[in-house]
């Protein structure tokens, strides 16, 4: 019953987590082997989603897991969160952007912003996978400034009218229901940005994929169209208010993120180790070249850092002290260093490298994405800096 | 439907094994654990034995140290019941005394039946399940690939060299599971939550004398390097040749 | 000088194999313990006792024969308390059986009965005062664990083809005995006993195992891997645990750690990558041949011969040369 997976734990980091922890972590991990493992290679060169995961992952609980099980859901703390995205981005970062955006960008903003009828009613349905979930936030003009958005919500009398158009939304071609920020008041007003909950058969709603993407091939990115879009007075996430609402939805997905990125680089160092104590060329192992070793050593130390610094972030975050500028600095390493580790994985991996067979370069392309989007990478040292500066540098 | 599975921790087989200081134990360095394989499919058989003939309850049962708890708590993850170590310090290497510790639970819980997987990973006895049921006083079938309850008895099919058996018995009866009868399923995030809450007693393992005792492990002699023969299809006269003068085995 | 009992394991009127292993065992015990006698059980339907005789070739001194209308197909229960009785009434120094998939189910209860422990799957053995003490694989195969039993009898189960049969040639005395238990008070029946596939050669007794991976690509190539194994005339086909999860080969021809452990001659592996959980089930062949495009593969580790390159003109390639070469033998 083991997976064939078996980590990187140089530190004993497994020691610090509970018995529970542990076992979240071991079942995805043995999940990930399972059933994404044999899948993902093919999925990524046809540019198609698993769809067909989707059903055991809700049933196995894995999205809006740290959503309280009054709602259908597993009700994990946050670190066993961390954990189940950190297996998954193992396998694939498309697939826990899948899992991001379903539980940190859809279930989070309706269970922290929702009533409770609209909890009530999508959060068991999203938990469980009969409904499909995506966020709709940035636009083709604003990615890093989500405040100057220009799709509007007009009130009328039948309820809400919406105008717009979203981009780069994971999920969005095959989502049953969007959560869709838009302004209520002037175009310049970002206090007056609010969460709509909106179904997709929606008239006026359309959503298409964006082709010709080299990176987050098992991913559906997606644009949408909102042309006099007309949704019920009821579909207002009633306490959403302001910029600070989608943003404190992408302060839960960027922490688990962070935790994703810790999984992609352990994936790639694994592979990477593995190539090169069996790799010989000159009459001996690879690993046994200075070079490769060195590569070896800083992707180890890298991982290490991570794990222990994410750790430390998951219990502020459980102890209700996290702030998004931890967040910042967590999203910022752990991507920054996974993308390292891809490339050097696949730079030691040779000719063999460029292969779908072999893992670091698919995630070497996947984080590329990653590396940009919740934040870019730039973003995030402006938060920092700004935080300890306490002077804008945007 | 009462059900016990008796089930083992064991070392991950995959990871590459070290002989320990004393000669007698694994290196525990690195070492990882998890149920044993087969024991997975007899708590999956017992789980879906009850969910589809229920009502029922599974009791998993493991013999150890606290260690075990941590199995025993997958186990209840996968969704059983309630657990029950027989706590000691150390697991003897004889069926035996593990059986004796078994039966001593087992005889006056009322259950209709124990399940075993075939045999553990590690120590690859294979003697647990029929020793326990003798003690019992129960009837055994060992190493079934297919098994089907029915109110008061069951069938089963086991895989003999070159044949297959079909094999009646009443219950209560102890069967140990063989491959091909069920996959476990993984335990679900809320089953892990609430493996937590179900119970688990600890009571003292007896054992009894145990007789047969490791006296050493060892890693197996390596194979002499091999080589390869050639590229292609032009190689196989060669291999052929070599099979025949070298390796005569043709 | 004690006595060693052996049991002989028989199916359909006729001796297994392995029964000759367990009484060349107890053979070889009785004589590394001053010499005494080895006693055979043999249990069956009527007319199972024309084959006692036979069983002097490994040299038994006596077999105990049980002829029961009600016994031509094993019965556990029956036959673990009459092999029980009979060890109970004689003074046995040791009791082999084998672990085969019978001698698995019984030594357990037969020890169970007799409060004795038991060794199980060994491949070698040697009485060392008061204590048996035996070769044991574990951990699928990547151990070998020395054991120690004391307490008489000592029971064992040796692993099947582990034992050579030495030539003793004596002439048994035969006695009849009986059941320990009315057959008729079996709980646990054997309903009926079927043969698998077209009468092809057992993994377990196949001196040639030739074994398929996912390298064949589909269910169908596997045509290429019967012929080979046809080719040698003396072989099984077997399959790894990726093909038969995908429903390409009948699950009871996995060979692995969860799947059959084999031990053939020759063992050739047809686009096997070599994972370990399917190492652990073939590692202790004695020749294995690997063929496999990619020369990394880790089969490549393990084999004594390897062609790289492409399996579909490989094996056809080795089929005729293998006919060839059995044809001018």
């Amino acid at each position: 019953m083991a997976s064939t997976f078996a980590g990187v734990d140089f530190y004993d980091v497994d020691g610090l987590l509970s018995e529970e922890e542990r076992a979240v972590r071991d079942m995805v991990r043995a999940w990930v082997d399972e059933h994404l493992m044999p899948v993902i290679g093919e999925a990524y060169i046809k540019g198609e989603f698993p769809r067909q995961l989707i059903p055991g992952m809700a049933e196995l609980g894995f999205l809006g897991a740290n959503l309280p099980e009054e709602y259908g859901c597993a009700g994990l703390n946050n670190v066993a969160y961390g954990l189940i995205m950190q297996e998954l981005e193992r396998g694939d970062s498309g697939i826990r952007s899948f899992a991001s955006v379903q539980g940190a960008l859809v279930m989070y903003p309706i269970y922290a912003f929702g009533s409770e009828e609209q909890k009530k009613h999508w959060l068991p349905r999203l938990a469980s996978g009969k409904d499909i979930g995506c966020f709709g936030l940035t636009e083709p003009d604003y990615g890093s400034n989500p405040g100057g958005m220009i799709t509007t919500a007009r009130e009328t009398k039948d309820g809400w009218l919406l105008n717009g158009a979203k981009m780069w939304i994971t999920n969005g071609s095959q989502a049953t229901v969007s959560i869709i920020w838009a302004k209520t008041g002037a175009i310049d007003d970002v206090k007056s940005i609010r969460g709509f909950i909106v179904p997709s058969s929606t008239k006026g709603y359309t959503a298409k994929d964006q082709k010709g993407k080299l990176s987050l091939r098992a991913s559906d990115t997606s644009e949408i169209v909102l042309q006099d879009c007309l949704v019920p007075k009821d579909a207002i996430l009633p306490k959403s208010g302001g910029i600070k609402s989608p943003l404190m939805c992408l302060t839960q997905a960027r922490y688990g993120i962070a935790w994703g990125g810790i999984g992609a680089a352990m994936a790639c160092y694994d592979e990477a180790l593995s190539y090169a104590k069996n790799r010989i060329m000159f009459g001996k192992p690879i690993g046994q070249t200075q070079l490769q070793q060195s590569r070896l050593a800083e992707m180890l130390t890298e991982i290490t850092k991570a794990q222990l610094l994410t750790l430390q972030l998951g219990r502020l975050k459980d102890k209700g002290t996290m702030t998004p500028d931890q967040v910042s600095l967590a999203k910022r390493n752990n991507i920054n260093m996974a993308c390292e580790a891809a490339r050097e994985s696949r730079r030691l991996l040779g000719a063999n490298g460029i292969l779908a067979e072999y893992h670091s370069m698919r995630h070497m392309a996947n984080l590329e994405s990653v590396y940009t989007y919740e934040g870019t990478h730039d973003m995030h040292t402006l938060i920092l800096g700004q935080a300890v500066t306490g002077l804008p540098a945007f | 439907m009462k059900i016990a599975v008796c089930i083992k921790r064991v070392p991950d087989m995959d990871l590459r094994f070290s002989i320990g200081a004393g000669g007698k134990a694994l290196d525990p360095a690195g070492l990882k654990y998890d149920i044993a394989d087969f024991d997975g499919y007899a708590v999956e058989v017992g789980l879906r034995l009850v969910e589809q003939q229920g009502p029922g309850e599974v009791t998993v049962i493991s013999v150890g140290p606290a260690a075990v708890q941590e199995t025993l708590r997958k186990a209840l993850g996968m969704g059983a019941d309630r657990a029950i170590q027989l706590a000691a310090d150390e697991l003897p290497f004889d069926g035996l005394a593990i059986a004796r510790a078994l039966a001593a639970e087992l005889k006056d819980g009322g259950y209709d039946l124990v399940l075993f997987g075939r045999m553990a990973t590690d120590s690859a006895n294979q003697t647990v399940g029929p020793m326990t049921a003798h003690l019992m006083g129960v009837p055994c079938v060992t190493a079934v690939s297919r098994l089907d309850i029915v109110a008061g008895g069951g069938t089963a099919e086991r895989q003999l060299e070159g044949a297959s058996e079909t094999v009646a018995f009443p219950l209560p009866a102890v069967v140990t599971i063989d491959e091909g009868v069920a996959r476990p399923r993984l335990p679900s995030l809320k089953g892990i939550m609430a493996a937590k809450k179900k119970p688990l007693d600890v009571r003292p393992a007896q054992f009894g004398e145990a007789r047969l005792t490791v006296q050493s492990i060892a890693l197996p002699p390596d194979r002499p390097p091999g080589r390869i023969v050639g590229e292609g299809a032009d190689a196989v006269p060669e291999l052929v040749r070599l099979l025949q003068t070298e390796a005569k085995v043709l | 000088m004690a006595n060693t009992f052996a049991f002989a394991e028989s199916r359909g009127g006729d001796l297994r194999k392995v029964a000759f292993e367990a009484v060349s065992a107890a053979r070889q015990a009785a004589d590394a313990t001053g010499g005494g006698e080895v006693h055979a059980l043999l249990i069956g339907g009527p007319g199972i006792g024309d084959k006692a005789a036979a069983l002097g070739r490994a040299g038994a001194d006596v077999v105990v024969v049980v002829e029961h209308a009600g016994l031509a197909r094993y019965s556990p229960e029956v036959f673990a308390a009459t092999a029980a009785a009979r060890l109970r009434a004689g003074s046995y120094r040791a009791a082999f059986f084998t672990a085969s998939a019978e001698g698995r189910d019984l030594a357990p209860r037969v020890a169970a009965a007799l409060d004795v422990s038991m060794a199980s799957d060994l491949t070698g053995f040697a009485i060392e005062g008061d204590a048996l003490v035996g070769q044991h694989p574990t951990h699928i195969g990547k151990i070998i664990t020395t054991v120690r039993l004391t307490g008489t009898p000592a029971v064992a189960t040796l692993r099947p083809g582990a034992v050579t049969v030495v030539e003793a040639a004596r002439t048994p005395r035969v006695e009849q005995g009986a059941p320990a238990m009315d057959p008729a008070a079996a709980r646990v029946v054997v309903t009926a006993i079927g043969a698998k596939g077209d009468a092809q050669l057992d993994l377990a007794d196949a001196p040639v195992i030739v074994a398929g991976g996912r390298g064949l690509r589909e269910a169908a190539n596997f045509a290429l891997v019967e012929a080979l194994a046809a080719a040698f005339g003396n072989a099984a086909v077997g399959a790894t645990r990726a093909v038969t999860d995908d429903g390409w080969r009948d699950p009871t021809t996995q060979i692995g750690q969860t799947g059959r452990i084999v031990s053939p001659d020759l063992y050739v592996a047809v686009g096997i990558s070599g994972a370990v959980q399917h190492l652990a089930g073939m590692r202790t062949s004695k020749t294995i041949v690997a063929i496999n495009k990619d020369k990394d593969a880790p089969i490549f580790k393990v084999a004594d011969y390897g062609i790289v390159g492409d399996l579909f003109e490989i094996v056809p390639r080795l089929t005729d040369e293998v006919r060839k070469a059995r044809a001018a033998q």
